[in-house]
């Protein structure tokens, strides 16, 4: 399934939010992700389903002003 | 002392921490100056990165609080959906929320400003709002539910100091008991002393500390100078005069040719 990553397509097996997750490398990372503008919580992310062409956006903590 | 949202502090500096060369200068920066609150971001991160994590398990190590930002968002929705994301990363209901109306100035929108403040304090959120010296918006967002100022100096980064120093002297004056942070445009310790002397609570600034030739000396100046800032406010400074006064009497001076 192809979704869009961070601003890039992605090709993924998983379907889950939380195994989309584990499948891209972000394994004990402090993040947050939103799922087509929409923040989608940690507990959240067991049961939420991706479709093709979602966006998801991960994002972390980094130095800011 | 400064006081927001029940959080008492002993420093009025607030340290930004991006731009600096290093984590380790930044890291001494906050150490030296003896800043209790630093403000932080988020940004996309690749996938096995760890870079986030990293960041984040160095600022918590320091101990600190950490006010996360909205920066660089233009739309209320973006700002409000970030708020969130911060809040769930840097587990705190702190937010500094920027909506920005203009890309050269990096002004905020003030309209979605005071729409986004309601909302995330609905969201029970204690919202810092990066907001202009105007008199009326200051009054909106304050009925909207924030309890902190961040008034702007100048434009961010410009390092100009205080743009409109008699719109500070005219928010302290109405709003006495309502904590003021200045947000953004201080370039030297000078000028954060001015603010300080104003009646600002706080000052809050990055650029001027991480792009200078050494951020750990800089840190520690910005941090004496709004202490001193603070001191003379509460000291009551003096009124200007235009004449001059002679400050030795002039009573008993020998009359001489």
């Amino acid at each position: 399934m192809l979704i869009v990553l961070n601003g890039q397509n992605c090709d993924v097996k998983s379907t889950t939010l939380d195994q989309i997750l584990i499948e891209c490398n972000y394994i004990n990372s402090a993040i947050a992700t939103a799922l087509n503008d929409t923040i989608v919580h940690k507990q959240a992310r067991v049961g939420t389903v991706l479709n093709e062409g979602d966006r998801l956006e991960v994002v972390a903590p980094i130095g800011g002003g | 002392m400064p006081n927001f949202y029940n959080v008492e502090i002993d420093n009025a500096l607030l340290l930004g921490t991006a731009q600096y060369p290093s984590p380790a200068i930044l890291t001494n920066a906050i150490r030296h100056s003896q800043v209790q609150i630093v403000t932080a971001s988020l940004r996309r991160e690749a996938g096995g990165s760890g870079a986030g994590q990293h960041f984040w398990d160095m600022i918590k190590g320091l101990g600190i609080r950490v006010l996360p930002n909205t920066a660089s968002c233009y739309s209320v929705k973006e700002a409000v959906t970030t708020a969130h994301m911060a809040r769930e990363v840097f587990d705190t209901t702190w937010i500094k929320l920027e909506v920005i109306g203009n890309s050269d100035t990096l002004q905020p929108d003030i309209f979605g400003l005071v729409e986004a403040a309601r909302i995330l304090c609905e969201d029970g959120f204690e919202v810092f709002p990066y907001t202009t010296e105007d008199l009326v918006l200051a009054d909106k967002l304050l009925q909207v539910g924030c309890e902190v100022l961040m008034p702007w100096g100048s434009p961010i980064g410009s390092g100009r100091g205080l743009n409109n120093p008699y719109g500070i002297r005219t928010l302290r004056a109405h709003f006495p008991d309502v904590p003021l942070i200045i947000d953004a445009g201080i370039g030297l310790p000078s000028q954060a002393a001015q603010a300080m002397e104003l009646g600002c609570d706080a000052v809050l600034l990055n650029t001027a500390v991480a792009k200078s030739g050494d951020p750990v000396t800089m840190a520690k100046a910005f941090s004496d100078a709004v202490s001193a800032g603070r001191a003379a406010f509460l000291s009551t400074p003096i009124e200007m005069s235009d004449m001059a006064q002679p400050s030795t009497p002039v009573i008993g001076k020998a009359f001489l040719s």
